[in-house]
């Protein structure tokens, strides 16, 4: 974002590497995540892009290892260098919430609705850090606080049906922040809320980020909230990255045609009257994905070539850091 | 005609809609609260315009959109309809039809739903879903019916091999197709689009958008767009009207409404849209808080709690209507120095 941001060039906090989440179902393996790596950074964010099952709420379930059995996940995921993929499970629960928290979708099926909002902050201040329960009830209604909710004190002693959905999501994000986590993954976390409320959750981010150091994996269907809050942007299709870049170069030049698709299909970027240009077909399956490039059976410049090799996620355009896995993609950039 | 003509046409006109709920104080009360969930909304519709109703959880849009088809009893308010097919006759209040009437209106009236996976019936084919209306209507049977819904197919971008295959064998977008083809199967006159989109995957969403623009088009239909995603409304509406708390703040062309917005709600909703430009971030927010319940509405201007410029007098008294420019109107005390107040 700023030119002070970029010139820094700080370690990863968490390094995924070739992440593989598999589920048996229905006779079938679904390999909902398919080699997935990227890195994330303190205090910088992350967007993870892509449609319903294309696997990255499974990226984020994996990262925390809570992907039910029969699911199978398999790759490297490095926390501070640190390989969490070697822990048990006990030490792996020391991680979650404590080390790298998540935030969800939809706050009310989150939130226990028989506890008081202040007691579920507490919760996680007296599992990780052993605080005693007036010092974790203090210490919730300061979080309460932080998170922009007016009155923490009284708010603290309700229950989640008695806030409104922002409110609700401002004591999830208090929760996933109260140990002050390394890596905060959140997925999909203003869907459900109005606009003006979603923009306010998001400029809480950015506070606590800057406040905390917070590294941030964004994972949004939506472009326009990753245009708005995301320094990087990683596409996402059929399991796998398809596209990584600046948020900057990814809008201004994408290289992948599902990228370019993607962002010709928003109708604030068609002028009104000019139809909307339209990605043809639906998404595969994750039982049945495509040979070859999994996106060739919508993709305008598909050959045979792209039914035969899957492409690699190889250096693309100027910027360096801008990857993307097309075997076109000097065309690509010309669609 | 030409389009021009064709769109001053009037097709509806809507006074005064109001729809109260009435809610039970809490799971084991018998007391109960009125939820004034539409509360004296007004507008207008053209033939072959698109009216967008744009606001946020709570507004009221999609129980106006409810109650103008009579899925929900209207308290208050008329709905005139003036057919087009009888341009002497005089305007039908939609409200004070008998059930009876009203079952012979479907044809021109339809509705298409935000969810396509609830709003099909798991055990029909696609292809009786959409011949059902034209069958039960008596309009047509065997072979006639058969390829009425092939054209239907064709016409909304299914294959006719698509006619027997049940709902849960299409993805969201071509259920949604399925759903627009029984929309049309009748010649409707008006279709009310609840959220048409926003269920879908993005890359389906300009697909489905574009067809519902191509079919207005062709066919002359007009939308009661009910939408929260603004690129969508700018790209598809003629005219928008914005709705807080059940009323309507602010209507004007699209274009005004935009780049023009008179009524501070309306100025903030429009701000705090995320835009998919990210040369373009937000400073600031200038909204905070949530948009109160419709159970307890603020009194006077049910904006002034979140109203960044809000003034005393806003807490006590309702604005009227202020008519800004040609077609544009905005319900705000401070836009009342600047034009003529309408009444």
């Amino acid at each position: 974002m700023s030119g002070a941001q970029e010139r820094a060039a700080p370690a990863a906090v968490l390094e995924v590497r070739d992440l593989r989440t598999a589920f048996a179902a229905d006779g079938g393996m679904a390999r909902a995540v398919d080699g997935v790596s990227f890195d994330l950074f303190e205090g910088r964010t992350l967007g993870l892009v892509g449609e319903s099952g294309c696997g990255k709420s499974a990226t984020a379930l994996s990262i925390l290892r809570l992907i039910p059995p029969p699911g199978r996940v398999a790759g490297s995921v490095r926390l501070r260098g640190r390989e969490l993929s070697a822990l048990d499970d006990e030490a792996m629960r020391a991680v979650r919430g404590a080390e790298i928290a998540m935030v969800f979708q939809e706050p009310m099926s989150a939130l226990n609705p028989v506890f008081t909002v202040g007691w579920q902050v507490a919760e996680a201040l007296l599992v990780h850090r052993r605080l005693g329960k007036r010092d974790a009830r203090a210490r919730a209604i300061e979080l309460l606080a932080e998170v922009g909710i007016a009155d923490a004190a009284l708010r603290a002693r309700q229950y989640p049906h008695q806030l409104s959905g922002g409110m609700r999501q401002r004591v999830m994000i208090a929760m996933a922040m109260a140990c002050r986590p390394a890596v905060l993954l959140a997925d999909e976390p203003t869907t459900a809320l109005d606009v003006t409320v979603q923009a306010q959750i998001l400029e809480l981010f950015g506070e606590l980020q800057r406040k905390a150091g917070t590294a941030l994996l964004l994972i949004t269907h939506d472009l326009a909230v990753v245009a708005e809050a995301a320094e990087r942007v990683a596409v996402m299709y059929a399991g796998r990255i398809v596209e990584e870049a600046s948020t900057v170069e990814l809008f201004e030049r994408p290289r992948h045609p599902y990228t370019i698709g993607l962002l010709r299909s928003l109708p604030e970027r068609t002028p009104r009257g000019r139809p909307l240009a339209a990605i043809p077909g639906s998404v595969p399956s994750a039982f049945d994905w495509p040979s070859g490039c999994r996106f060739r059976t919508r993709c305008p410049l598909a050959r045979a070539l792209c039914a035969e090799r899957e492409p690699a996620l190889e250096p693309a355009g100027a910027e360096p850091g801008h990857l993307a896995a097309c075997h076109f993609q000097e065309e690509a950039a010309r669609l | 005609m030409s389009e021009r003509e064709r769109s001053m046409e009037p097709l509806l006109q809507v006074e005064g809609l109001a729809k109260h709920f009435e809610v039970r104080s809490g799971p084991f009360s018998r007391r109960t609260r009125l939820l004034r969930a539409v509360d004296g909304v007004s507008f207008r519709l053209a033939r072959g315009e698109t009216l967008a109703l744009v606001g946020e959880s709570g507004s009221g849009k999609t129980t106006v959109g409810r109650t103008l088809l009579r899925l929900h009893e209207p308290t208050a308010g008329r709905a005139l309809y003036f057919r087009p097919r009888v341009a002497s006759e005089a305007p039908l209040d939609l409200f004070r039809l008998p059930r009876r009437a009203l079952r012979g209106l479907r044809r021109e009236l339809q509705m298409i739903f935000q969810d396509p996976y609830s709003s099909l019936n798991p055990r029909m084919s696609a292809g009786t879903i959409v011949g059902e209306a034209l069958r039960v209507h008596g309009l047509a049977r065997g072979s006639e019916l058969e390829q009425r819904v092939a054209a239907l197919f064709a016409r909304v971008g299914l294959r006719p091999e698509d006619a027997a295959r049940y709902p849960h064998e299409f993805s969201g977008g071509q259920r949604q197709r399925i759903a627009i083809a029984r929309a049309l199967a009748l010649e409707p006159n008006l279709v009310v689009c609840d959220e048409p989109v926003s269920a879908l995957d993005v890359s389906i969403r300009a697909q489905i958008a574009g067809l519902l623009d191509e079919l207005r088009r062709e066919l002359g239909l007009a939308y009661l767009l009910i939408a929260h995603d603004l690129a969508f409304v700018r790209h598809l509406a003629d005219r928008v009207a914005v709705l807080y708390l059940g009323r309507v703040v602010e209507t004007a062309p699209v274009e005004a409404l935009f780049e023009r917005p008179a009524h501070p709600y309306t100025q903030a909703l429009l701000a705090a849209a995320p835009r998919a430009d990210p040369r373009h971030r937000k400073e600031r927010t200038e909204l905070h808080g949530d948009p109160p319940s419709p159970l307890s509405p603020p009194a006077g201007c049910a904006f002034h709690t979140r109203c960044p410029v809000a003034i005393a007098r806003c807490r006590v008294e309702e604005p009227a209507r202020v008519r800004v420019a040609e077609g544009h109107e905005a319900t705000c005390h401070l836009l009342e120095g600047e034009t003529v107040a309408d009444r």
